[in-house]
């Protein structure tokens, strides 16, 4: 007896694309130049023609932060500017369903996650820091402790929405104004952000949009008027950006790419090991900086848990992104399509045992059914570099000192997760853990309490949390 | 008897055995079982899942009042639960305290159901508390009767108290009285074991001691069969028939009271075990209510409009 | 006794009853006592009901019910439907407006500025509930391999007593259950008739049943029997006259109550002063 879930699709009806998309900038939609398509990846439809923001477009946004920022925002007390930040998340809890399906057309992320996970945590980001903007003082800077002015903020492609608050949401709290730029992927969000920008009655030019691409980013990086940068994305643009920034007097925080491992003890809890593992490195695709993409295994229990993981694996539902019950959705681009089979060619190059379950993949759009290498070591390629596609590589150890040298033995150091149901070990494990983000018998958890950024090529500083706020804050007396 | 071959048949193997057992984490179980419960379950996969949902209810009278007509009304029910529409099926049995299993079988036999079974509950349901001769004289009463189909209850003090022996003791005996004429469930009663942990090293002593199925509750204490519950129960079963060949039935009972209930229960089988376990000789519902749900869920998918009560019949 | 005008009017308004509000409820003093407010020009406002000790012993029953179920609440929760709630007021500014003015006398605009400023407050505290551990937490380097950890949690069932206003009862409530403790309100004279209003407020937004309960009457008569109270944690007297807080201290020393008054709003402090600090201590090691 089989059970077959039927099409559960959830209705695009609720969204309303418009054929072509400005800026936004000083609080109106303003029209821009070079325009270029942006598809729906699950299909290659074209959702609608974005335009490629150039020096101009960025000087317009800046100059409107900064007068914003000087004439407004910097005079509103910070209990007014947290009530602008409580009708944003108030806004989007009214308009989530819109907001998860576009982003599920624009990103090729399942339905179900962007209305379960996302854009939830997109509402309580706002909702957290609404509540900071008129609590500096208890923020540990001091007292009174001031803005930057005006940040410049570039978010990237894999949580387009969710990026895009933990950016605006601390920005806004703590008094700055700011310029952002979306993904040339996934812009369609953003500029609807702009509207409820525009609902809640927010100052003209404190928060303002220009799409583009990595010219954009640039000119927004290098722009003097530019008082902080705020980026995430790959660890090659992010060390770009602190060599642009090198001579200046610009503070910056990046967060960038991960190899995340995920220490599997063999006195952990078995069924939920296996679990938290697929959500480890098929959440999102993959598409996740802090993805746990090494499976660091102890050898006594390797073939059973890798058993049991093909088991479960064989279970995950890879198909339409606007289904209900799909679990994998669509890669976001072809170009990142192309380098995670790059990557997974060079594994089984390499050497090592590639595997994945029997998927049924579309022949339109960009689809990579979920995979695991067995059989890698630290020396292989695809233990070191970032594949940021729902690829896992599987290492064994011996003994705990071993498992955590091969945790650590990364150039990266953003998240790392622990398994096992001893207390005293898993203490053990994260302290020695080099990784930003640890998540002990759990993983992908994100909370706007929960302070997330790396150590040493994962990025500078910290999102999130009291600790996130001291980014956009100059210390006070 | 051979256990399997997994455990010797002393305490001191069977508790060597649980122990060993992976624990659960309480968490990442919950999120499964709730990941699981967002499953969108829509028209023809609806519709396939009400009928079979049908097929495994044991539909179910425990209670002190009950009385001959009562347990005929039920049974009139479970073969015909819906009287104008012929292609309902029947139900996956009845259950009944064992006093009331002849009456049952017979009136079954007398309008067309002699292929609905009688399950009853048994070893002093539902406290369990009283002599193992009671105990086996209670069983043993019901199979006289009629009943194919046995639901006891473990003894929770002993297992509380960590006394696996006894309880595993147990099972085999009743197991034995069984024989080959009756399928054996054996009831947790998971509110009151609590923990996760426990529902494993329960549903394990059980399997090893000769259950047919494992079964969640009585139904008479509160939390009972709740998903992660399930979910545990289901990993066993599955992981069991890795070890040994065969396959355990999973009977959650208590708590299911509606169509959306019962199809989660349904998604819970089909991602954990396997669809292997989708049919009435491997999963059952104990349930009363739930039955004139799933008949109003499927008229509405066969008329197009929302059903009402006044349109299915009372037991 | 007041007197009534005795114009006749073309539509006669429906008049509100006050009564007490326990546990989601609003019943009516056991005692059956009422007494009067009169407004500035001498007209009668409202008989709100005179809290019994037997109102104070059942609303302290429902608090304890309550407080678990809202501590476990996360955070996040706590401080969802505290900012409903101050939604809610902000819609019945007016109606506070017009009560504050009737009961109290002041003028409609310092009404007006009261209310807003209350609702303000609200939102302020409401915005602490998940940045309370950040504030008062720690992790604690103590010389060993053990993870040590401060975290800060509510009390319990917290009793104010606040100044006969409608801000200074906002002051005190707010501060109490946003960390999770449940509160009993003894809200004096005039003030009974905006906190009632809040009631109502209360009665329709997500707040469980039993975080807030608020007995209308004497100071005078139910403080005592408060501060002797041995299933209240802490008592904020902050609207009790100076001379008689020392007796009230003496009576809640017998379960060692946290006991204290504040000068100031919009300060944290009001808030751990009715948590306590757990720390605890795990070895580290493989």
């Amino acid at each position: 007896m089989t059970f077959e879930y039927a099409p559960a699709p959830e209705s695009r009806s609720i969204v309303d694309i418009k054929a072509k998309y400005g800026h936004f900038i000083d609080g109106k939609f303003v029209t821009g130049k070079n325009h270029f398509a942006t598809i729906n990846p699950a299909t290659e439809e074209v959702l609608s023609q974005l335009a490629l923001g150039g020096a101009s477009d960025v000087d317009k946004a800046v100059a409107a932060a900064q007068k914003a920022y000087t004439k407004t925002w910097s005079k509103l007390s910070g209990k007014e500017r947290g009530k602008y930040l409580y009708r944003i998340a108030r806004i989007l809890q009214e308009r989530a369903r819109e907001f998860a399906v576009l982003e599920t057309l624009d990103n090729g992320k399942p339905i179900r996650e962007t209305r379960d996970i996302d854009i939830p945590l997109v509402a309580a980001h706002f909702f957290y820091h609404a509540g900071w903007a008129d609590k500096l003082d208890y923020a540990g800077l001091g007292k009174s402790p001031q803005p930057h002015g005006v940040a410049g903020q570039i978010i990237p492609w894999n949580f387009p929405l969710l990026m895009l608050a933990w950016k605006v949401a601390p920005a806004l709290a703590t008094g700055n104004t700011v310029v952002l730029k979306p993904a040339e992927t996934t812009s369609l969000t953003a500029l609807l952000f702009a509207q409820v920008c525009q609902e809640a009655e927010l100052p003209d030019g404190v928060v303002n949009i220009v799409t583009g691409d990595g010219s954009t980013g640039s000119a927004i990086v290098k722009h003097p008027g530019i008082h902080k940068i705020a980026f995430t994305g790959s660890t090659e643009v992010g060390k770009k950006i602190a060599r642009a920034i090198a001579g200046t007097e610009k503070k910056a925080t990046l967060e960038l790419g991960g190899k995340g491992a995920n220490v599997v003890f063999d006195d952990a809890p078995i069924d939920e090991a296996v679990e938290g593992i697929v959500n480890g490195i098929f959440f999102n695709q993959g598409h996740v900086c802090c993805a746990g993409s090494r499976l660091i295994l102890q050898e006594g229990i390797a073939d059973e848990f890798i058993e049991k993981l093909k088991v479960r694996m064989s279970k995950i539902r890879v198909g339409d992104p606007l289904d209900k019950n799909t679990d994998l959705g669509a890669i976001n681009s072809r170009e990142q399509l192309l380098k995670i089979q790059e990557l997974a060619g060079v594994g089984d190059s390499e050497g090592a045992e590639r595997w994945s379950p029997a998927c049924n993949l579309s022949a339109k759009g960009f689809w990579f059914a979920p995979t695991i290498f067995t059989g890698v070591t630290q020396a292989h390629r695809i233990a070191r570099e970032e594949i940021f596609g729902p690829v896992l590589s599987i290492l064994t150890f011996r003994t705990p000192q071993e498992a955590i040298e091969k945790a650590n033995n990364t150039p990266f150091g953003l998240s790392a997760g622990v398994w096992s149901e001893k207390g005293s070990r898993i203490l053990w494990a994260t302290q020695q853990l080099r990784a930003g983000v640890v998540w002990a018998n759990t993983f992908n958890k994100f909370d706007p309490a929960s302070p997330f950024g790396g150590y040493k090529e994962s990025g500078w500083g910290r999102e999130g949390g009291k600790h996130g706020l001291s980014a956009y804050l100059k210390e006070g007396k | 008897m051979s256990f399997y071959g997994i455990v010797d048949g002393s305490e001191s193997s069977l508790k060597h055995f649980l122990a060993q057992l992976p624990g659960v984490d309480q968490v990442g179980a919950e999120a499964r079982a709730a990941m699981l419960a967002t499953r969108s379950i829509k028209t023809t996969s609806k519709r396939w899942a009400i009928d079979t949902a049908i097929t495994m209810v044991d539909l179910t009278t425990l209670e002190g009042a009950d009385t001959a007509g009562k347990v005929r009304a039920l049974c009139s029910k479970a073969v015909r639960p819906d009287p104008t529409d012929s292609t309902v099926p029947s139900v996956g049995a009845v259950c009944v305290y064992n006093d009331m299993v002849a009456i049952a079988r017979t009136h079954l036999d007398s309008i067309g159901g002699q292929h609905v079974p009688v399950a009853a509950v048994s070893t002093a349901f539902p406290s369990g508390r009283a002599s193992m001769e009671v105990k086996i004289q209670d069983t043993q009463d019901a199979i006289d009767a009629g009943a194919a189909e046995i639901d006891m209850v473990i003894d929770r003090g002993a297992f509380l108290s960590g006394q696996f022996g006894l309880v595993f003791d147990e099972i085999v005996k009743i197991r034995e009285v069984c024989g080959d004429r009756a399928h054996l469930k054996v009831i947790f009663e998971t509110g009151e074991l609590v923990t996760y942990e426990n529902v494993r090293k329960a549903s394990y002593l059980a399997m090893l001691a000769g259950a047919d199925f494992i079964k969640t509750s009585t139904g008479k204490v509160a939390p009972a069969a709740t998903p992660p519950v399930v979910l545990v129960m289901l990993e066993a079963v599955r992981d069991f028939y890795l070890m040994t060949n065969r396959r355990i039935g999973v009977k959650p009972a208590g708590g299911i009271r509606n169509t959306k209930d019962a199809i989660k229960q349904l998604v819970l089988v089909n991602e954990t075990a396997g669809p292997e376990w989708l049919t009435p000789e491997l999963f059952r519902i104990g349930a009363s209510a739930l039955l004139n749900d799933l008949l109003m869920q499927r008229m509405k998918m066969d008329d197009g409009y929302y059903a009402s009560p006044n349109y299915v019949t009372i037991d | 006794m007041a007197t009534t005008p005795k114009k006749p009017v073309a539509r006669l308004e429906v008049k509100k009853t006050y009564k007490l509000y326990i546990n989601g409820a609003f019943p009516r003093s056991e005692s059956g006592r009422v007494y009067e407010v009169v407004s500035s020009k001498g007209i009668s406002v409202a008989n709100p009901s005179l809290a019994s000790r037997k109102d104070l012993r059942d609303a302290v029953v429902a608090a304890r019910a309550a407080q678990s179920g809202w501590a476990k609440a996360t955070a996040y929760n706590r401080g969802q439907i505290l900012y409903r709630i101050a939604e809610m007021l902000e819609g019945r500014t007016d109606q506070l407006v017009t009560e504050i003015t009737l009961a109290t006398g002041v003028t409609p605009k310092k009404a007006h500025d009261e209310v807003l400023a209350a609702i303000d407050r609200w939102v302020w505290y409401a915005g602490w509930s998940d940045k309370l551990s950040a504030a008062f937490g720690a992790t604690n380097p103590v010389s060993g391999p053990y993870y040590n950890f401060t975290i800060p949690e509510p009390q319990g069932v917290i009793a104010v007593a606040p100044a006969e206003s409608f801000l200074s009862f906002i002051d005190a409530i707010a501060p109490a259950i946003v960390s999770g403790n449940t509160v009993v309100a003894l809200v004096p004279g005039s003030a009974a008739i905006a906190a009632m209003t809040f009631a109502e407020v209360l009665a329709t937004s997500d707040l469980p049943a039993g975080v807030i309960n608020i007995l209308t009457g004497s100071h005078d008569e139910l403080a005592p029997w408060t501060a002797s109270h041995m299933d209240i944690d802490g008592f904020d007297i902050s609207g009790i006259s100076k001379k008689k807080r020392a007796d009230l201290k003496v009576a809640g020393a017998e379960n060692l109550k946290r006991i204290h008054h504040f000068e100031g709003a919009l300060s944290p402090t009001r808030i751990y002063a009715f948590m306590e600090a757990k720390t605890v201590w795990h070895p580290i090691g493989v």
